[in-house]
């Protein structure tokens, strides 16, 4: 039944027109960020080089795709959040606010298959949303710029990956970002589980995210002390695939935070779901 | 009655949104194969009350059995043969009718097979409209297509919450004739809600009046509704004169002078023509009678109240 259940909800996902708002938004930012690079990406890595050049002679094409993927991917993963939230902020409510919950829960599933569908459901969306920003930044990036060797700046270091060394880097990084953005698309769920409206999950998940972002900005005492509490703390985590060597103490804190948080939002919507009288 | 024939038991079921108490210790019972009135004004408690039927709502306190098994315990077996219209009948607008029946059709807990679907939708006369999306639908199609999927999977009880709301005269009889077509051929026990007293006389045997969550009556509808005892209003000239003449007769019940103009007597059925002649016979001027019966009438009080 439950996946009869996900068959269903992702027909109902993908028959909305909101669902490809996201898709659109990175079907257009991405190759105008590829123009821009194009256009302007030389002056940049010029910059960035700056320091090494006096040093070192630079050479071969390091202007190439996984250069300007993992741009984007800096770029874009804090705003993906708002793309997801568009789709799962409704996956509860959507259902109050149309008056559906009637018909769909008079019939003989329950209602944690039901929140479980959701939720699978939203992973399935928020998977799919971050597999075509890796098509679109990644693969696009690879055939218009070339390969090439990669090449990472940090506060304290440059790092140049070779060309053999970067594909897995970057398959991994779209894995945890996916884990990242499925967090936001439970956090989204949960609230979605509370109210009759989307707009109010939408605005709220994304009110946390922002909060949370800005708390963790600051490098103040007290903000310190509750930065490991704040979820948002591990979602750029991803970062560490490109470092060298990894920091694997790290990634495993940070995957099992954020898994942690997932498991959390879905209980919490499991039990508020099944004690839900609906009156919509 | 025993047990195995009540397709639902209700006993002390109470329902309290915080201060509001929305269902009031309501106790009844449905037998198979009856066409149940619910009926009760707005905001009586018929909603709720089935929403805790249909496992939508918990109750504060109280017992559900359906088909003589506790609700709770056995939500799914039990829904896996019910079919129900909630209030509004509300679908996936974006999607196509037969998209939405399929959909339901899936997780209803049986088979149920694409010519089911279309015999539904012929049935309600929905079949040339099939592909539409359900936005496109006037009220009264989605009202019939709410009926279609409440017997997709051609359950035994079926439980319709005002479902002639919004529609026509004609779109009211059709509902009616399927109501009727239902419990007749195929003798499903139908649980259907109203506000309408007329709606339930035509096609239900034994209904409930609930009023503030709570039971006013229950019974047949034949005897509670085709007493003997009648109450006729009088319109007359003058309605003192007329109290003067009837007071000196022995048929009637009670007596009452309304207006200067009006008059309600209490009487049997049958004297209705002797009332009219005698008060001809004394020089009082009839103008009109009109006979309302007391549950008729006491439920006009208490919807016009509830409005």
């Amino acid at each position: 039944m439950i996946f009869t259940l996900i068959r269903i909800e992702l027909l109902k996902i993908f028959r909305k027109w909101r669902t490809y708002i996201g898709f659109i938004a990175i079907g257009i930012l991405v190759p105008l960020l590829h123009l821009a690079m194009y256009l302007e990406g030389q002056r940049s890595l010029e910059f960035i080089t700056r320091g090494l050049r006096d040093s070192f002679v630079l050479v071969g094409n390091l202007l190439n795709g996984y250069w300007i993927s993992y741009i984007i991917l800096n770029a874009l993963t804090i705003h993906i959040p708002f793309l997801i939230t568009l789709v799962a902020g409704d996956l509860l409510a959507g259902e109050a606010t149309a008056g559906t919950y009637r018909i769909l829960l008079t019939r003989p599933i329950s209602r944690i298959q039901i929140v479980t569908s959701k939720f699978l459901s939203g992973l399935i969306y928020t998977s799919s949303l971050i597999l075509f920003l890796a098509v679109m930044s990644l693969v696009i990036g690879l055939i218009i710029f070339g390969s090439g060797e990669l090449i990472v700046a940090s506060p304290d270091s440059i790092i140049i990956f070779e060309k053999s060394d970067i594909i897995w880097r970057f398959l991994l990084a779209y894995g945890f970002a996916i884990l990242s953005m499925t967090v936001v698309c439970s956090l989204a769920i949960l609230f979605s589980s509370l109210v009759e409206n989307a707009i109010g999950p939408i605005v709220s998940t994304m009110a946390v995210i922002i909060i949370f972002i800005i708390l963790s900005a600051f490098n103040v005492g007290i903000l310190n002390e509750i930065k490991p509490y704040l979820f948002t703390n591990y979602m750029l985590e991803w970062r560490e695939f490109f470092n060298d060597p990894m920091d694997f103490a790290e990634i495993t804190k940070s995957l099992l935070v954020l898994s942690g948080h997932i498991i959390l939002f879905f209980t919490a919507t499991s039990i508020i779901f099944h004690k839900k009288d609906i009156l919509s | 009655m025993n047990t195995e024939e009540n397709v639902i038991e209700i006993s002390g079921l109470t329902k309290r949104f915080k201060e509001v108490l929305a269902v009031d210790e309501l106790s009844f019972q449905v037998h198979k194969g009856d066409v149940f009135g619910f009926l009760g004004p707005n905001g009586a408690g018929k909603s709720t009350t089935i929403r805790m039927i249909l496992s939508l709502i918990s109750p504060t306190s109280g017992k559900i059995k359906v088909f003589g098994k506790p609700l709770t315990e056995n939500r799914k077996e039990i829904l896996s043969n019910v079919g129900a219209i909630v209030e509004k009948p509300d679908f996936y607008l974006y999607l196509p009718a037969i998209k939405n029946l399929e959909i339901l059709a899936k997780i209803s807990g049986k088979e149920v097979s694409q010519n089911r679907i279309f015999e539904l939708l012929e049935l309600v006369g929905l079949k040339n409209r099939a592909k539409s999306k359900v936005k496109t639908y006037s009220h009264g199609m989605k009202q019939r297509l709410g009926i279609a999927q409440a017997l997709l999977h051609n359950p035994e009880l079926i439980v319709l919450d005002e479902p002639t709301t919004g529609l026509d005269p004609h779109g009211m009889k059709e509902i009616r004739d399927l109501i009727i077509r239902l419990s007749k051929e195929e003798k499903k026990t139908i649980f259907l809600s109203s506000d309408i007293l007329s709606e339930i006389e035509l096609v239900a045997n034994r209904m409930i009046i609930i009023n503030k969550g709570s039971k006013i009556v229950e019974g047949e509808v034949s005897k509670l509704l085709n007493t003997n005892s009648v109450k006729v209003t009088v319109e007359v000239d003058n309605s003192e004169q007329a109290v003067k003449v009837l007071e000196n007769t022995i048929w009637y019940k009670s007596i009452e002078s309304i207006t200067e103009n009006k008059l309600s007597v209490n009487l049997e059925q049958k004297d209705i023509p002797t009332l009219n002649k005698y008060l001809i016979e004394k020089g009082v001027m009839v103008n009109a009678l009109v006979p309302v019966r007391s549950l008729e009438d006491y439920f006009l009080n208490i919807t016009s109240g509830a409005k």
